[in-house]
């Protein structure tokens, strides 16, 4: 056992995998209790959506992915905020409207450059060896933004997701805290879009949560058991994925579904004992 | 000394005007109570003079009032049905509006969160999830957590739906004795007319439109209170 992960840590790539992987575990479990429990759920799935398509921008134009990638899905999250708030299109037509044109610009401006080929089934499915030195800085710097700013603003947060209402009410500005929620998920979307994969980076965000669910019955409990089995999930996720040369995405998500199976049945057993 | 009020209020949903043409003054230490029929604007009101709303025409002005000294009982949302939270998270969330803008919450706001449990007797509650609780439990959970947010008014939308006749008196007399003691003004929403009188020192009555506003001994002798009165 220790043997084996020494012997993945031995490789460069697998390193920087791991690292990056592990932080975007970490917040995107945090933020995700949030998420879910705000109905935002798919929210995560609209911006990768448009990361995607970002990121095939960038790659045509040769710019830095991350760099273009990021603030593209920040401004795309106020978009989704504001529609769902405000307008006449509910909130899941919203998000569905905004993430398929984006995959539609990003499909064509990819096949009118440089056609379909292995790139595009990197960004859609994930690989781990997308990652480069800078974009595991730039991972890593954002990540901890990321966590410092859920851990200081942990108790507006919850205040706001349990009650909107009370929160505005007794003079908490609600739109700030919303947006800030929104702006933490596109940053944790595109740093791990490109290692889980556009079609799949959603799942980090919504499992942990729901699995913690099943069993926890408060805010802090389900908060910290999300952000441990997430990182679970992902150390279990990568090594099958080397053991057995599966995609890294996929093979996180389908051990999430099975913490998630576990969970709800330790869940059923306890409410029925 | 005022505290708030309201000058040619109107709110409404779109084109759907639910409340019109409001004015009225709140002293420091009122306690008033709205009544109405269902769909009379009794809550549109309520969420207008929090701001929740934004108002059509008119003006509301408070005078020394801050938004973080607004205590809220709103009514239950579809959230909190599945929502994981124990009872002391969502006391002490009412302390919010206390802290700065880092959040945490200090020694001394648990203890508030702490007395209000104490008060509405859900002490023993304290780490039990809140969705698991009883519908009667969990009003006490949000009066408790309104109760955090108080410093000089109290907006409370139908306080007592949904709980036995004893329990709701005994609401009612803490509500009260928060009222007199501390003098906390208290703006109620409430069906009962008859606790709404007996507790109440001024009456709004509306339909819409405000159809009377004074104090409850004016309101009893009206015409309309006394036709209220009589449950027509």
């Amino acid at each position: 056992m220790l043997n084996f992960f020494i012997e993945i840590l031995s490789y460069p790539f697998m390193v920087r995998a791991i690292v990056v992987g592990i932080f975007v575990s970490l917040c995107a479990a945090l933020l995700g209790v949030s998420l879910v429990l705000k109905r935002y759920s798919m929210i995560g799935d609209g911006l990768s959506h448009v990361g995607f398509s970002a990121l095939a921008i960038a790659i045509v134009m040769n710019w830095t992915p991350l760099a273009v990638s990021i603030p593209v899905v920040v401004l795309a999250a106020f978009l989704l905020l504001r529609l769902s708030a405000n307008s006449k299109i509910r909130g899941d037509a919203a998000i569905a409207l905004i993430s398929t044109t984006a995959l539609a610009v990003g499909v064509m401006v990819i096949s009118v450059t440089t056609g379909m080929n292995t790139d595009v089934c990197n960004y859609m499915f994930g690989s781990i060896l997308a990652m480069s030195q800078s974009d595991v800085n730039l991972s890593v710097v954002l990540s901890v933004v990321v966590l410092i700013m859920f851990i200081v603003f942990y108790n507006k947060i919850f205040t706001v997701t349990f009650d909107e209402n009370f929160a505005r009410a007794t003079g908490t500005n609600v739109d700030i805290y919303n947006m800030l929620l929104a702006i933490l998920t596109a940053i944790t979307i595109v740093i791990g879009m490109r290692m889980m994969g556009a079609l799949l980076i959603s799942s980090l965000i919504i499992f942990p949560a729901l699995s913690s669910m099943r069993v926890f019955k408060c805010f802090k409990s389900v908060v910290i058991n999300s952000a441990i089995i997430s990182i679970i999930c992902f150390i279990i996720g990568i090594a099958v994925s080397y053991l057995y040369a599966t995609p890294t995405g996929a093979s996180v998500v389908i051990v999430n579904l099975i913490f998630f199976v576990l969970y709800s049945v330790i869940g059923f057993v306890r409410e029925n004992t | 000394m005022m505290l708030l009020s309201c000058e040619k209020v109107v709110l409404g949903y779109g084109s759907n005007i639910a409340v019109e043409d409001l004015s009225m003054k709140l002293e420091y230490g009122d306690y008033l109570c709205i009544v109405g029929e269902n769909g009379s604007g009794k809550s549109t009101l309520i969420k207008g003079l929090l701001g929740l709303k934004s108002l059509i025409k008119g003006k509301i002005t408070m005078n020394g009032l801050k938004q973080t000294e607004i205590g809220y009982l709103p009514q239950k949302t579809d959230v909190q049905k599945d929502f994981p939270a124990s009872v002391f998270e969502v006391v002490l969330s009412g302390c919010l509006n206390s802290t700065g803008l880092f959040s945490f919450y200090s020694k001394k706001q648990k203890c508030i969160a702490m007395e209000n449990m104490e008060l509405f007797g859900i002490k023993q509650l304290k780490k039990r999830s809140f969705k698991e609780l009883s519908g009667g439990q969990q009003q006490r959970v949000l009066l408790a957590r309104a109760f955090c947010a108080t410093k000089k008014l109290l907006l409370l939308d139908e306080p007592c739906t949904g709980l036995d006749p004893m329990v709701a008196k005994e609401l009612y007399k803490i509500i009260k004795t928060i009222n007199i003691d501390k003098g906390i003004a208290v703006i109620m929403v409430s069906h009962d007319i008859k606790t709404a009188v007996s507790n109440a020192d001024k009456i709004l009555h509306i339909q819409k439109k405000p159809l009377f506003l004074g104090t409850t001994r004016e309101y009893c002798q009206s015409l309309i209170g006394k036709r209220f009165l009589r449950g027509v």
